[in-house]
């Protein structure tokens, strides 16, 4: 770990035993460099000078101001410090052999700070100097010690990190507060893209997939299909308000009638659909689609005047289908529909799936009106084979 | 324009004359959105058209709008953080002034496409100063001149700004708007540092308190 070379000589070259120190220089370049003990602390403000034995002797003023001890000097520099690495660096000679290599320190007492350190060995006889930095717990070693930037030589890059971190964090906060302000504008757009917005039910976007999603899963499920009944005497006596009035009642009667889990969605002018996960009993979707016909042929209030609208209903039941497709599931759950229409409205249908038997009329609920269809459709018969 | 400067005049509309007065100013300024991202970037063209609806609707003139901007992004509390990072230029406003030819390249650090004006410190001798900015949009100068007096109040220094080299007439900020960069001009405030411990100053700790480890 030792690092070597013609500026660094390692101590024991003409040294007596025991000394940490290098030779006494005797080159003019070299003999002439000498600094006074305010000059090292304006350089190196966290500078230790230990002595032969140990001893701190003399230390920089932020070093001083971070230790905060009266009796500096004389103490045991490896009582205050622990070194970490390299491993085993616990007396002077010790230091001495790792003249140059890069030391990692911490306080022994108090905040534990650590600190990155270096040690040269001086003229034989004068012991070491250290030279400490904070690395890169700068941000906690200030705190710790509340340093100022009059703490740190103008050549210390230590407040520059400060700066740094402080500054990286603002901007990352900003990024952040960024990224979940898209985030949330791209759910927004995102629920937009498959709401109807006239009810704030699902819309046909939603619902193809997640019927897709029902059907890989394997879950069993109910499917209604649902019309409303003299919906467009409604548009035309009363007005395009009034209908769209009793769509979003309707859209508020369905969801009062089914769970939170069910996906109910408009999928045109007045149908809807109803996607049941976990109910494909017969009974079940029986007690649910009479529910739905007696809430939805209930009068509509609007502007004084009761629209009347029913429903008609066709349902379908995933595990009536070895195996269910989306396409299948609809053109039948359609065709059950429009056999409660033929067989005068305000009433559900069951298709019976694969078995390809007649669909199955349930009684009527509602009072079905006997206004003519004003709807062009196939037969039930028709639709169904 | 950098994101970062529009939201700087967002914020100061709103927090010195209110939310209603910025929604006022946007639409003044034909913004099809409530609020600028600040990571993001604009047409120069949006920055000037929101100054020019500003001065519309306040009823003031530009240099001063600008120059309160400089003061409130010193002073005002929600932009300590800003404070901060400039208080790291020195422990004197000597120190602070010295350390404004290096503001564009502190600002480059951490966030690497804000380019801001070019800033130089001459020392005309004694406690005599002049700040130039160049290749700023035009304006640059007064909004430097606000944070250089509130910069001064934070250091608790007593200094003197002539800002002659700077206040272009209202007459040609109106026909020539703020978004366009002044190309080859230069924008030059006049310092007198009077006194550098005139009073005392705001704290600044080194490390941030609080919050983050």
């Amino acid at each position: 770990m030792s690092v070597s070379g013609p500026i660094l000589p390692r101590p024991g070259d003409g040294c007596p035993p025991g000394c940490s120190g290098a030779p006494e220089p005797h080159t003019g370049a070299e003999a002439a460099l000498g600094l006074t003990p305010r000059a090292l602390a304006r350089l190196m403000p966290m500078y230790l000078w230990l002595g032969t034995d140990g001893t701190i002797r003399a230390a920089g003023p932020t070093l001083a101001k971070i230790l905060a001890v009266p009796d500096l000097p004389g103490r045991d520099f490896f009582a205050t410090f622990l070194v970490k690495r390299p491993r085993g660096i616990a007396a002077i000679g010790a230091l001495g052999r790792h003249a140059g290599a890069r030391l990692h320190l911490q306080l022994r007492d108090g905040a534990r700070t650590p600190f990155r350190g270096l040690a040269v060995p001086l003229a034989c006889g004068k012991g070491m100097v250290v030279n400490l930095s904070f690395g890169l717990e700068v941000e906690k070693g200030v705190r710790d010690h509340a340093l100022t930037d009059a703490d740190f030589a103008p050549t210390d890059l230590a407040v520059e990190l400060l700066y740094l971190t402080e500054a990286k964090a603002l901007v990352m906060e900003e990024l952040t507060d960024l990224t979940r302000r898209l985030e949330a504008r791209r759910r927004h757009a995102e629920a937009e893209a498959q709401t109807d917005t006239l009810t704030g039910l699902a819309n046909r976007r939603r619902f193809d997939r997640a019927l897709g999603a029902l059907i890989r899963r394997g879950t069993p499920f109910g499917l209604m299909h649902l019309d409303l009944d003299f919906f467009k005497q409604v548009n035309d006596t009363l007005g395009h308000a009034a209908g769209d009035h009793v769509l979003r009642a309707a859209a508020q009667r369905l969801r009062a009638e089914t769970r939170s889990a069910d996906l109910l969605a408009r999928i045109g002018g007045d149908e809807f659909v109803l996607l049941l996960p976990g109910i494909d009993q017969p009974a079940r979707l029986s007690a649910i689609a009479g529910r739905i016909v007696e809430r939805i042929g209930q009068p509509i209030e609007y502007q004084g005047r009761d629209c009347r609208v029913s429903a008609s209903l066709g349902v379908v039941r995933s595990s009536d289908y070895p195996r269910p497709e989306a396409a299948r599931l609809l053109a039948d759950a359609d065709a059950a529909l429009y056999a409660s229409k033929h067989a005068g409205r305000g009433r559900w249908t069951f298709h019976e799936g694969a078995s390809g038997a007649a669909a199955l009329l349930t009684e009527p609920e509602g009072k079905a009106g006997d206004a003519a269809d004003h709807r062009k459709r196939p037969t039930a018969g028709e639709a169904d084979r | 324009m950098h994101g970062l400067i529009n939201r700087s005049i967002q914020s100061f509309l709103r927090d010195t004359y209110g939310a209603a007065l910025w929604l006022r100013v946007a639409r003044g300024a034909g913004l099809d959105f409530d609020s600028f991202e600040p990571m993001l970037r604009y047409d120069d063209a949006l920055t000037g058209a929101v100054l020019a609806s500003a001065t519309r609707i306040l009823n003031r003139p530009l240099e001063g709008v600008l120059e309160d901007l400089g003061t409130y992004l010193v002073s005002h509390p929600n932009l300590e953080p800003l404070r901060r990072l400039l208080r790291f230029g020195g422990v004197t406003y000597l120190d602070f002034l010295q350390s404004l030819d290096d503001l564009p390249g502190r600002s480059r650090l951490a966030v690497p496409d804000l380019d801001l004006p070019q800033l130089e410190l001459i020392e005309e001798g004694g406690d005599q100063f002049t700040l130039v900015c160049r290749g700023g949009p035009r304006g640059f100068g007064l909004v430097m001149l606000g944070v250089l007096r509130a910069m001064a109040d934070d250091y608790g220094a007593l200094v003197l700004l002539d800002d002659s080299g700077v206040a272009t007439t209202p007459a040609k900020m109106a026909t020539d708007p703020p978004d366009r960069p002044a190309t080859g001009e230069e924008e030059r405030i006049a310092i007198n540092l009077l006194d550098p411990a005139h009073a005392l100053g705001r704290r600044f700790e080194l490390a941030a308190s609080g919050g983050e480890a």
